[in-house]
């Protein structure tokens, strides 16, 4: 009896304890900040929405796991700070054979990796090696995205890969042969996916060592998670799941080394649990903001934007009645007050869009047919084609937030009654965008939909060639003349040529009117006002090792 | 007590057999695809996801896939997450006690001061602190989590600048985690910064967690209590000439204790399940957060562990409430 008194005063104490630990824990100050004034040095919070899911490059395509990977490792070509264009980096100079199928590559020298392995010709042949003959569920879509997206197969030749051959002529100089010509082998390069890792360490860790049944694969090695190893002005320090990445200066790095002593990736995955952090001074920056509070937060934060690289579009299945019809195709274009909707949903520095392809990718054609709204045209083009009282299901997805499309369902009512004016029967249909609505669209099920794509690399192969170089159920249509534009294209080695086929894709893509594309927009980033140097880039492979701390 | 123990063990075994079929069946039965087109997004390309579902099995006869499935639970192996790659053992081993650490602290926020006030409430019976406290606990009730978690964060966060808002420990902490309990871990390894570091992150979640729990306990302490202080023993024992103290401690209290317990019991099985609200506002790497997460994605492996886990803990709760009552009252005996 006595007990149970003694039970509830414990936990009445707890309660009051709680409390007092509330008020008098104020004074302990937030983490980061570098000293007052100086620039070296200083601890970054940034927040991310996820926890990388591998550091090891070779195996990831998310947009969280290869923020991490961009600062730990390099590869033979970068994109410059800011812009898609290439430049050196693990390769100083390059060279290719008039066919473009081999290419040479001359090697930065006194490269060292994070474990003091050096940088040469062989660990460059290592890893393309490496990438070539991986075997089983390594070469699956979800581990080897990239891989498979640019070179196709692999060693075991199920299906063609475009890579043949690396050989080391010296230590510093490395020929990679390639199975075709691909003109769009070095802006491919330049993703993270293609980044070196020491092959010491893919060896120690037993990067490639998987097992398990066919349906529960098993990442055996501790490589991805616990010893990244590359050669970039930052190097992994450690890992905790659910919480953090911490990466710390690379004191022997070959170039400018980094200004920060630490970064530290936090995770939160809540999106207005980041602003709240920022705001109480727990992180110093975040990204993909909502676009809703960008105006409240650049009174106190900086606001970067990035260049936008993504396009939003109304996709059309011509499998589907009446959308095999060219008259309304274009009736839903004329119909459509992109305008409007981008004024008045998007956030600011959004613009609309032209064609499926962002305006800073080479091959943009700024002459392209375009329709501007203008409902008499579409209820003008709707008598011509013949079709009475045209019904169409329009797709749209819910529990999602894209950068090209905030809020899918506001796009879709705006779309909706624009439709409804010209005299369209709509049927909605929604689905959860993962896995439902990716599912019914990519499969063929949906018939007009709303959707879009963020750029892998800057190069019209990887947002129209995605979309128009082959059939796809999604859009449902042959095209020989569009598919064999895109065709040469990918193949063209000479630059002008090439930017001059993607010229004339692009006008025939509008022309046939797969879709109405009608968005380009540009993620924000924000910072606390000490923080300086951090160059947003339109693929997203921004380097903390130029940011430093002020004041 | 033991023999009771025992064979509530026991017959754990077909409820969790039978949940296992459940959830295997279930999971795979949802409708929109599986993991292969939750993975890849806007690039779940027909080849894409064929190739995915050949490498992974998923188009195999279901039953094989079970089978496959039973093999590896009866060698413990649990599988991995086709999400995070990381082992579900692994994982509930780090998110378990995430999730039971702010469950112990919302409930003894919630006990310690729900059973208070609605003692305190009952005893003033038709008074201000009664009509406060049901006035109280019924907007305790109606809030939305979410949204109180919101609040809380933005008064004492990020305007007072007393707390923090997110994560379990500092971004810069470099504090060791033999546990997984930040708390105990600092208390173990003695350091008094961490503790201070991991007790300050608590709090706000913990309230936030807690107030639904505080509106209820404090609403069953009420009645409780004014259902006893009207029963004859409670009169008797006024008569006796006992002072008002020890009436209400050994006579009120112990008695009223009996829903309370049920409920706190009932509660915490509810809390340990996870709260993915609070969770997510919080950003607490918890049970919650992380089935949330595997729902999305059709991660499997998750899914069937995290779910059996789950089953097992609340009916583990569930058995110590009512062992407890057996406890606090002599009167009941457990067969």
């Amino acid at each position: 009896m006595q007990r149970r008194g003694a039970t509830l005063r414990v936990l009445g104490l707890g309660a009051v304890l709680a409390l007092a630990l509330t008020a008098c824990g104020g004074e302990k100050s937030t983490s980061g900040g570098g000293q007052a004034g100086t620039q070296q040095g200083g601890t970054l919070v940034f927040a991310a929405s996820a926890d990388p899911v591998s550091m090891d490059p070779a195996f990831i395509s998310d947009g969280e796991s290869i923020r991490v990977t961009n600062q730990i490792y390099e590869g033979l070509v970068k994109t410059k700070a800011g812009s898609t264009e290439i430049e050196p980096s693990l390769a100083k100079s390059w060279t290719s054979s008039p066919d473009a199928k081999v290419w040479n590559f001359e090697l930065q020298q006194g490269v060292k990796f994070h474990d003091g392995t050096p940088f040469n010709a062989q660990a460059v042949c290592d890893n393309f090696n490496r990438w070539y003959n991986f075997k089983g569920l390594l070469q699956s879509d979800s581990v080897s995205y990239y891989w498979v997206s640019f070179f196709g197969g692999f060693s075991d030749k199920k299906t063609p890969s475009l890579y043949q051959s690396c050989e080391a002529k010296d230590d510093d100089s490395v020929t990679i042969t390639l199975t075709q010509p691909s003109a769009s082998f070095l802006a491919a390069l330049s993703q993270s996916a293609f980044s070196i890792s020491s092959p010491t360490a893919l060896k120690k860790y037993d990067a490639d060592k998987i097992s398990g049944t066919a349906d529960e694969p098993k990442f055996e090695g501790s490589y991805g998670l616990e010893h990244p190893t590359g050669t970039g002005a930052l190097k992994f320090e450690s890992f905790t799941a659910n919480d953090k990445v911490v990466l710390a200066r690379n004191d022997d790095y070959w170039g400018a080394k980094s200004i920060l002593d630490k970064v530290i990736i936090r995770t939160i995955p809540d999106l207005p649990a980041r602003r709240q952090a920022l705001e109480a001074g727990e992180i110093q920056g975040y990204d993909n903001a909502d676009p809703g509070d960008v105006e409240a937060l650049k009174a106190n934060y900086q606001v970067i934007q990035r260049p936008a690289f993504n396009v939003a579009y109304v996709g059309f299945n011509q499998k589907k009645k009446p959308l095999d019809n060219i008259k309304i195709r274009q009736a839903v274009a004329y119909a459509l007050n992109r305008d409007a909707l981008i004024k008045a949903k998007y956030p600011e520095g959004s613009v609309v869009a032209k064609e499926f392809m962002p305006p800073e990718v080479q091959g943009y054609n700024d002459s392209v047919t375009t329709y501007s709204y203008d409902p008499d045209k579409a209820k003008q083009l709707i008598a011509e084609s013949g079709v009475k009282n045209p019904t169409i299901e329009f797709w749209y997805p819910t529990s999602v937030s894209r950068p090209y499309m905030p809020d899918p369902a506001a796009n879709f009512q705006a779309f909706k009654s624009d439709l409804e004016k010209v005299g369209f029967k709509i049927v909605p249909k929604s689905a959860p965008w993962r896995p439902n609505y990716n599912n019914a669209t990519q499969s063929g099920q949906a018939a007009m939909f709303l959707l879009g794509w963020t750029g892998d690399f800057g190069d019209a192969d990887n947002f129209i060639g995605v979309f128009f170089q082959k059939f796809s159920p999604q859009f449902g249509f042959e095209n020989k003349e569009i598919f064999s534009l895109l065709d040469n294209a990918e193949r063209e080695t000479d630059p002008a040529k090439r930017v001059d086929l993607y010229k004339q894709a692009n006008e025939a893509i509008m022309k046939f009117l797969p879709g109405v594309p009608y968005a380009h927009t540009g993620p924000f980033l924000v910072f606390t006002k000490n923080v300086k140097g951090y160059i947003p880039s339109p693929v997203t492979t921004e380097l903390f090792s130029t940011v430093s701390l002020q004041g | 007590m033991l023999k009771f123990t025992v064979r509530r063990l026991i017959q754990l075994i077909p409820i969790l057999i039978g949940l296992s079929i459940l959830v295997f069946i279930w999971i795979r039965a949802l409708p929109g695809g599986g993991p292969a087109e939750a993975l890849l997004g806007e690039r779940a390309t027909p080849e894409a996801v064929a190739r995915i579902r050949d490498l992974y099995g998923l188009d195999r006869p279901l039953w094989q896939q079970y089978l496959s499935y039973v093999e590896s639970v009866a060698r413990l192996d649990f599988g991995q997450s086709i999400v995070s790659r990381r082992n579900v053992t692994t994982e509930i081993g780090e998110r378990f006690p995430a999730t039971i650490e702010l469950s112990i602290a919302a409930m003894i926020f919630a006990a310690g001061v729900g059973i208070p006030l609605g003692f305190l409430a009952a005893k003033r019976y038709q008074g201000a602190l009664d009509q406060l406290s049901v006035a109280g606990s019924l907007l305790g009730v109606a809030i939305p989590v979410f949204f109180l978690g919101l609040v809380l964060k933005y008064v004492f966060a990020v305007r007072l600048h007393w707390l923090p808002t997110v994560g379990r420990s500092d971004a810069t902490s470099t504090a060791p985690h033999p546990t997984g309990f930040y708390v105990l871990d600092a208390l173990i390894t003695n350091d008094r910064v961490a503790l201070v570091d991991s007790v300050r992150h608590l709090i706000l979640p913990a309230i936030a967690l807690g107030t639904i729990p505080l509106a209820i306990i404090t609403r069953i302490t009420r009645a409780a209590v004014l259902d006893v202080v009207n029963e004859d023993y409670v009169r008797t024992a006024q008569a006796k000439g006992l002072g008002p103290r020890v009436i209400d401690r050994r006579h009120v209290l112990r008695n009223a204790m009996l829903p309370v317990t049920t409920i706190i019991g009932l509660q915490t099985g509810l809390l340990l399940s996870g709260a993915i609200l609070t969770e997510t506002v919080f950003a607490w790497g918890g049970m919650g957060q992380w089935m949330y997460q595997a729902i999305t994605f059709r991660d499997y492996a998750v899914l069937q562990a995290g779910i059996l886990f789950l089953a097992i803990v609340f009916v583990l709760v569930n058995l110590v409430v009512d062992l407890s009552y057996a406890m606090l009252d002599p009167r009941i005996r457990v067969r």
